[in-house]
């Protein structure tokens, strides 16, 4: 990973967002705080609703924070008019202007600037050849297709060289494969504009594949800020280890915490070493999870034992839903071979295996 | 259901559809056939002539009426078009509040309200602005023509606002663009077939008013209806008939024309 200079693009502080009055009012943001750094690709990663929208709204300008500042660079923003902001979107449904060609479009914002037209000219076809569209220069916005239509919304909102770039679900509208497709586009106009990109989505994969560091974001709050490592395998709480893959939750008792790691004892019996979520309290039950791709299955002993389930394959790997003697559930997640089955049969018998860094314990 | 429902067979459709265009339209081209009759009789043919088109436009007092049917209906028309168009911008760009359906109600009242009582009211109004005043010029038909265009004016150019994507302003403010920037560069030429369409409905609206302008004008300010609807009490020749032709290619131009208009860029 490249190394990322310290200094901050983005500040929220403290920042709320109130829907509406009296009773029927609405905290779309609760009093959330976030530092973005420059040049970096932060991802806000949350359900629909979760307040990640309202946030880029308040970055953008659409909208005005009810309590909070947003410094960009130090200075507070959060009073200014979009126009007065050195920051750019790309918009969801692109709103490219129809009425204009493909480079009146991305020219636009440095004409409002008042940039001389030799240098609009020139910086307009820097920006066609950076999302390779030279071609379709002359075109109409609703001459051409939606793939293209999203590169030509990411040069214009590059075009004028913002200190931030705002992108909004902006791959939401493509099919699979182009999508795919724009997610390395989009890390390699990152890469080489050097400009701080930040992403909403609700797609944990996106989120995962293209970000420096993600925040996850439930019911107006920011619950983790951390690279996709971080969240993925040390989630710090339920709902974000929940909602970013599959994850089996196991009730354990923890003992000899030190350094961020325990020990966890399981309702099985079992002991496993297992890492701690910062702000963990201790407590009886405690909640441990582990990846159904950090177990094994074995015909032999292992720290679980139990009853396999239900078998399904999915190409890749195959997923085993074992049901523990304990009564809970429990998911393994076998990569397959291709002449092999999986190897076991439902009905069989088990144990499972949990490696020494495989578990995490949850702060909730 | 051995078919799908279609209307077009239903039995007698045919039938009712063709009464309907023969009711609609026959007299319409009765009245544009006897333009062309050399008789003076507007229902015995004595051959076919150019001379009632010759007549009416030899005729000062049907120019002049002419003349001012125009200048009323585009002044009219430009200005009720520009009211129309604030009013669209301040009641779709703006989230909805108690009232606003109130206010739709009040720029549409011409809509509703009887035109005779409009032209009474006028009447009554402008006579004591008259003797206040002492002008007694074209600015009451002016005045009275814009008022009841703007409705007309308004609906289209409304209805093409609230299909605009919100996002494109949202777009230009974000590109640095002042509100009126934005509104210049992009709701204004997006807008521009509704106003447009707005501005020809007003002035086709004016064109063709009889009962508010018969009360509201003074001696010597007909326009081409009210001249009509004078020379009719008089008797009628087939130089009406040919006044009446003109103006139905007119107006077919004119709404032809806001037809293409429209359709243009959506």
């Amino acid at each position: 990973m490249p190394d990322k200079p310290d200094r901050n693009a983005i500040e929220v502080v403290n920042v709320s967002k109130i829907f509406g009055s009296g009773e029927g009012q609405v905290a779309a943001l609760d009093t959330v705080s976030v530092s973005i750094r420059e040049n970096e690709f932060f991802t806000l990663l949350g359900p629909s609703g979760c307040g990640k929208t309202t946030l880029l709204r308040l970055i953008a300008g659409f909208d005005f924070p009810t309590a909070g500042e947003i410094l960009l660079y130090g200075q507070d923003i959060a009073p200014l008019p979009p126009f007065k902001r050195p920051v750019n979107t790309v918009f969801q449904s692109y709103a490219l202007f129809p009425h204009m060609t493909v480079a009146d479009n991305i020219g636009f914002g440095l004409e409002m600037l008042g940039k001389p037209k030799a240098e609009i000219k020139a910086r307009v076809a820097e920006m066609l050849k950076l999302v390779k569209m030279e071609a379709l220069a002359g075109r109409r916005t609703s001459q051409i297709s939606g793939g293209q239509q999203q590169r030509v919304a990411l040069a214009r909102a590059l075009a004028p060289q913002p200190k931030v770039l705002l992108l909004d679900e902006p791959l939401s509208a493509l099919d699979y494969k182009l999508r795919k497709e724009m997610q390395i586009e989009l890390k390699r106009l990152q890469h080489e504009t050097g400009i701080t990109f930040i992403f909403v989505t609700h797609d944990q994969e996106e989120a995962l594949t293209m970000s420096d560091r993600i925040a996850v974001m439930s019911s107006g709050k920011i619950l983790q800020v951390g690279s996709p490592w971080d969240i993925y395998d040390k989630p710090a709480e339920r709902f974000v280890a929940d909602f970013i893959g599959e994850t089996n939750f196991l009730t354990a008792a923890i003992s000899e915490m030190a350094n961020g790691k325990a020990r966890a004892t399981l309702k099985s019996g079992a002991t496993i070493e297992a890492t701690v979520a910062q702000g963990f309290q201790p407590k009886p039950n405690a909640t441990v999870v582990v990846r159904p791709e950090h177990a094994k299955l074995t015909k032999a002993k292992g720290e679980l034992s139990g009853t396999v389930e239900n078998i399904v394959y999915f190409g890749t790997d195959t997923h085993i839903h074992v049901h523990l003697d304990s009564g809970e559930l429990f998911t393994v997640r076998q990569q397959n071979t291709r002449s092999a089955g999986c190897g076991f049969e439902k009905g069989d018998k088990v144990g499972i295996l949990i490696g020494n860094d495989a578990a995490q314990v949850l702060k909730d | 259901m051995a078919k799908n429902f279609s209307i077009k067979h239903q039995p007698g459709f045919t039938a009712i559809a063709a009464t309907c265009f023969i009711v609609l339209y026959l007299p319409i081209i009765v009245l544009v056939i006897y333009a062309f009759n050399a008789a003076s009789s507007t229902s015995e043919w004595g051959g076919f002539s150019l001379k009632w088109f010759q007549s009416a436009w030899q005729n000062t007092q049907v120019v002049d009426a002419t003349l001012r049917s125009f200048q009323i209906g585009s002044i009219a028309a430009v200005l009720s078009t520009i009211f129309a168009t604030m009013a669209a911008l301040a009641t779709t760009r703006t989230a909805p509040y108690p009232g606003l359906t109130f206010k739709y109600a009040a720029i549409n009242q011409p809509l509703m309200v009887p035109e005779i009582v409009t032209g009474v009211a006028l009447l009554i109004f402008f006579s004591r602005i008259k003797i206040f005043t002492g002008y007694s010029g074209i600015g009451y038909l002016v005045a009275a023509h814009t008022a009841f265009c703007i409705p007309f004016a308004y609906l289209p150019i409304r209805a093409r606002l609230e299909n605009m994507d919100l996002t494109l302003e949202r777009a230009a403010a974000d590109l640095y663009a002042t509100p009126w920037k934005a509104f210049r560069r992009i709701t204004l030429p997006l807008l521009w077939p509704g106003i447009l369409a707005g501005l020809m409905l007003a002035f086709v609206i004016s064109l063709d008013d009889v009962v508010i302008t018969e009360f509201v004008k003074s001696g010597g300010q007909d326009t081409l209806p009210t001249y009509m609807l004078g020379q009719i009490r008089r008797g009628i020749t087939p130089e009406i008939n040919a006044i009446s032709t003109a103006f139905l290619l007119l107006s077919v131009a004119i709404v032809t024309l806001f037809f293409f208009v429209s359709r243009k860029r959506d």
